[in-house]
């Protein structure tokens, strides 16, 4: 397993339509090994459809594949096995009951004597790991022991033990915590020195610049520009991939005037999870919550909802004293939630637009208030959701517009108090800027917002304040357009004096 | 608000089925060439569509209820040795039997909400524990008669203007299908769907998901009990009246595109469903294919209908996946035009 050639893989006009829509349209792509190559672009622009290509899922309608210099076409994704192509899926493929080496070898275990040769899979794996420098995870240990980050390296030693050189990332940091995005960052570095050459597909902007050696940008199935990542500022990337110039990124704050009564108030409130919490969110501002995954962040906005209710100290609603005990109670006093997972528990994703977005409605009030439903245009005219209809089903809509479903079930019960839990993860830059704009809106409009992101401009750009936790509790408080040095300061545990 | 006809996705080829069906026996049965043939046949299939109405609450919120065959059994046995051939026992014991199947229901959806045991296992125990309470209460052969009072809802005719007469199953399964359609239409039957398609979600928009699943045990139990009424009056007592209703019922609801585990199909599909079954042992029965060989054509019919809607999904999945809708595409009409 050593590198002698640099391999490289060319795509020259590929073109791919699905029903006669077409997909892709003229793609040129480029991949040399020892290169981290990352291809951007709005939701829809082709991204995965390109990888699929590169992976022999799906055969591209025009257009060229050449592996070093010589043209190959490729019936099936075995084929591109063959040819040295592999991809990490966002989702994982390993089976958790199984050894890591089980797993690295499923479906092709080396045999000897009509057995499995277990020693030799072992051998053959720890020999990848070392290769790779990740000593840390042992060949025979069951997958379900692994973190998700040595899950993905493991994902990355079955592509490489088909001998793979060039790899295909799909969003590799969407499933991890903050603290393993650096050790895959090391990992693909790792790669990237050992020849590899790596396609990155991501939609965050700062992956991308800190890992990538040169960017090529689609939009709507077009090659928009291939350029070394040296050459570019995150502002040259985002007109490319919208095709406009974004300008500024986030709506204007509101005004310190204009903030109403205290909306939302802890006061010592505390659970398993998070403790000695006192804040206060006012009517027509927006509070940002900052703070490291698994750092109490979300778990404040689910013990406020009454998913997980505060054992200790106390919450005020209005003014009033309320015990929240279950999302209804808090549906019923003015409260929603965004939460960070809108197909887990966001959407009902076979139901349509329309009953999704009567759904809070009808779910959890009485009355005459439950039965209105005349404005569901309306609703989803605010939050300008482009659908085929009221009646397509929420599943066949791209992320952005589903999150705009998610708000507006929300705005259909005119909450008070609005905790949004990453409100744009995983949606294209438009989206993101028509929900940024919405959120400032409802708060001008005398809502309390809290907003929980790990984006860190997104939560500075947005917040008129920011929270601060650490380790369950709040750490500081820190005023708008604060630095990203000091946020982090506090969520990993330092004081903000000690802010370089 | 304008009113436009819409099917639930797999509705539309239940009702083909159906219809195709229909056409079969007008051209095989003479009886089927005038409408007292059909009208025979809506009343003869009126218990299972009630069934499958009931059945069809529970599969769409993602459960199932096996209990039902032996619900019915339990109501004509309780019913037949209540009321002995008295007359004047009737309204009472009409009145008991609902309310056991209520109750059936209440305790199938209370263990499957509360003591989270999967509703397959709970209402497949409420079947054995029903079985063995008739067996043992009837010692196998069932004792009393029914009066004419309560037969008269399984086989008797109601004099209706203008329709002149109607059989009184058919206008109680009818007034249970507008019902359930008013219901299904309403807030609380779409929070149903939404249940069985994903509960988490109906939770955390503040529903009652417990309560949700408790109401669709409760409803099937209760239409359970209705049917019971209907098949003692149409078929007399037996201790054997109910056999194999519930798997017949679930079978119903899949053939009319109900997507098992669900979240997707409409109710009046899967009163169809039941319909359709009806019409096809019937017209088996009149091509002159044994009788026998009707659970065969059942346990047929609900692998392909299952093979179908995964498989059809799949495919309509393709359809519409691609081009996936985008916000950059600017032709897209918005949702509210």
């Amino acid at each position: 397993m050593t590198t002698g050639t640099t391999t490289s893989v060319r795509l020259t006009g590929i073109t791919k339509s699905f029903l006669g829509v077409p997909v892709l349209r003229g793609v040129d792509l480029e991949l040399r090994g020892g290169e981290v190559h990352a291809v951007m672009g709005e939701n829809g622009a082709g991204k995965s459809t390109l990888l699929k290509v590169l992976a022999g899922v799906h055969r591209p309608d025009g257009g060229t594949i050449e592996v070093d210099g010589g043209e190959v076409s490729f019936a099936g994704p075995s084929d591109a096995q063959r040819a040295g192509i592999a991809i990490i899926h966002q989702e994982f493929t390993l089976l958790p009951h199984r050894s890591v080496a089980e797993n690295v070898y499923l479906g092709r275990e080396p045999v000897r004597r009509m057995q499995v040769d277990r020693r030799r899979m072992v051998a053959d794996t720890r020999e990848l790991l070392d290769w790779l420098g990740e000593d840390g995870i042992d060949p025979t240990d069951p997958v379900s022991s692994l973190s998700v980050a040595q899950r993905q390296v493991v994902e990355i030693v079955k592509a490489l033990s088909t001998d793979a050189r060039v790899l295909g990332m799909d969003e590799p940091t969407a499933a991890l915590a903050d603290h393993e995005v650096e050790l895959l960052y090391d990992l693909v570095r790792r790669l990237r020195e050992r020849g590899i050459a790596i396609l990155y597909v991501s939609h965050r902007m700062r992956e991308v610049f800190d890992l990538s050696d040169r960017i090529t940008v689609l939009k709507d199935g077009q090659f928009v520009t291939c350029a070394p990542t040296s050459e570019l500022t995150s502002e040259d990337l985002v007109r490319h991939m919208v095709g406009r110039d974004l300008g500024e990124y986030y709506p204007d704050r509101g005004v310190a005037d204009d903030l109403g009564p205290v909306r939302l108030a802890l006061r010592g409130a505390g659970n398993a999870r998070v403790r000695d919490l006192n804040l206060e969110v006012r009517a027509g501002e927006i509070v940002g919550l900052a703070g490291l995954q698994g750092s109490g962040r979300s778990a404040v906005a689910r013990a406020v909802f009454g998913v997980e209710p505060f054992t200790r100290g106390s919450m005020e609603v209005d003014g009033v004293a309320r015990r929240v005990t279950r999302p209804r109670s808090a549906v019923r006093l003015g409260v929603a939630l965004v939460t960070e997972d809108r197909k887990g528990d966001g959407l009902a994703l076979r139901q349509s637009v329309r009953d999704n977005t009567l759904l809070v409605r009808r779910a959890a009030l009485r009355g005459g208030r439950a039965r209105a439903k005349s404005d569901v245009p309306a609703l989803l005219d605010k939050v300008a959701v482009v659908a085929r209809g009221e009646h397509q089903e929420v599943r066949f809509l791209s992320g952005g517009n589903q999150q705009k479903v998610v708000l507006a079930k929300w705005l259909a019960v005119e909450p008070t108090v609005l905790l949004v839990d990453e409100p744009t993860r995983g949606i294209d830059v438009g989206a993101k800027r028509a929900v940024h704009e919405l959120l400032r809106d409802l708060a001008k409009r005398g809502v309390a917002v809290l907003m929980i992101s790990s984006e860190l401009p997104e939560l500075i750009g947005m917040s008129d304040r920011i929270l601060v936790m650490h380790d369950g509790a709040l750490a500081g408080e820190l005023p708008a357009g604060a630095s990203e040095g000091a946020v982090m300061a506090l969520a990993t545990g330092h004081g903000v004096g000690e802010v370089p | 608000m304008t009113w436009r006809p819409r099917l639930a996705e797999g509705t539309a080829p239940a009702l083909v089925f159906l219809l195709l069906l229909l056409i079969g026996l007008a051209i095989v049965g003479p009886a089927y060439s005038e409408p007292a043939g059909y009208l025979a046949l809506l009343k003869r299939a009126a218990p299972l569509m009630i069934l499958a109405i009931g059945q069809y609450f529970v599969i769409v919120s993602g459960g199932f209820d096996l209990s039902v065959g032996a619900l019915v059994t339990a109501g004509v046995v309780i019913a037949a040795r209540l009321i002995g051939g008295n007359e004047s026992a009737t309204a009472w014991v009409i009145l008991l039997v609902l309310g056991f199947g209520l109750l059936v229901g209440l305790i199938n959806g209370l263990v499957t909400t509360k003591l989270l045991v999967p509703s397959f296992i709970v209402t497949l125990g409420m079947l054995l524990v029903l079985d063995g309470a008739t067996f043992l209460w009837t010692g196998g052969a069932p004792r009393g008669a029914l009066s004419d009072g309560f037969r008269m809802f399984g086989r008797g005719n109601a004099d209706v203007p203008v329709l002149g007469e109607v059989p009184w199953s058919v206008l109680i399964l009818l007034s249970i299908l507008v019902a359930a359609v008013l219901f299904m239409r309403g807030g609380t039957g779409r929070a149903l769907v939404a249940v069985g398609d994903n509960e988490a979600t109906v939770r955390m928009s503040g529903g009652q998901v417990d309560r949700l699943r408790l109401l669709a045990f409760t409803l099937s139990g209760l239409l359970a009990a209705v049917a019971a009424i209907l098949l003692g009056g149409f078929a007399g007592v037996s201790a054997q009246v109910g056999n194999g209703l519930e798997f017949r019922a679930i079978t119903a609801v899949v053939l009319g595109g109900v997507l098992l585990g669900g979240g997707r199909g409409s109710v009046v599909a899967a009163a169809a469903g039941a319909l359709s079954l009806e019409a096809l042992f019937t017209l088996l029965n009149l091509l002159g294919v044994s009788g026998a060989l009707k659970s065969a054509v059942q346990g047929v019919i609900i692998i392909v209908a299952v093979a179908y809607a995964s498989l059809g999904g799949g495919v309509r999945q393709r359809l519409r996946l691609w081009p996936k809708p985008r916000d950059s595409v600017q032709t897209a009409q918005p949702a509210s035009s």
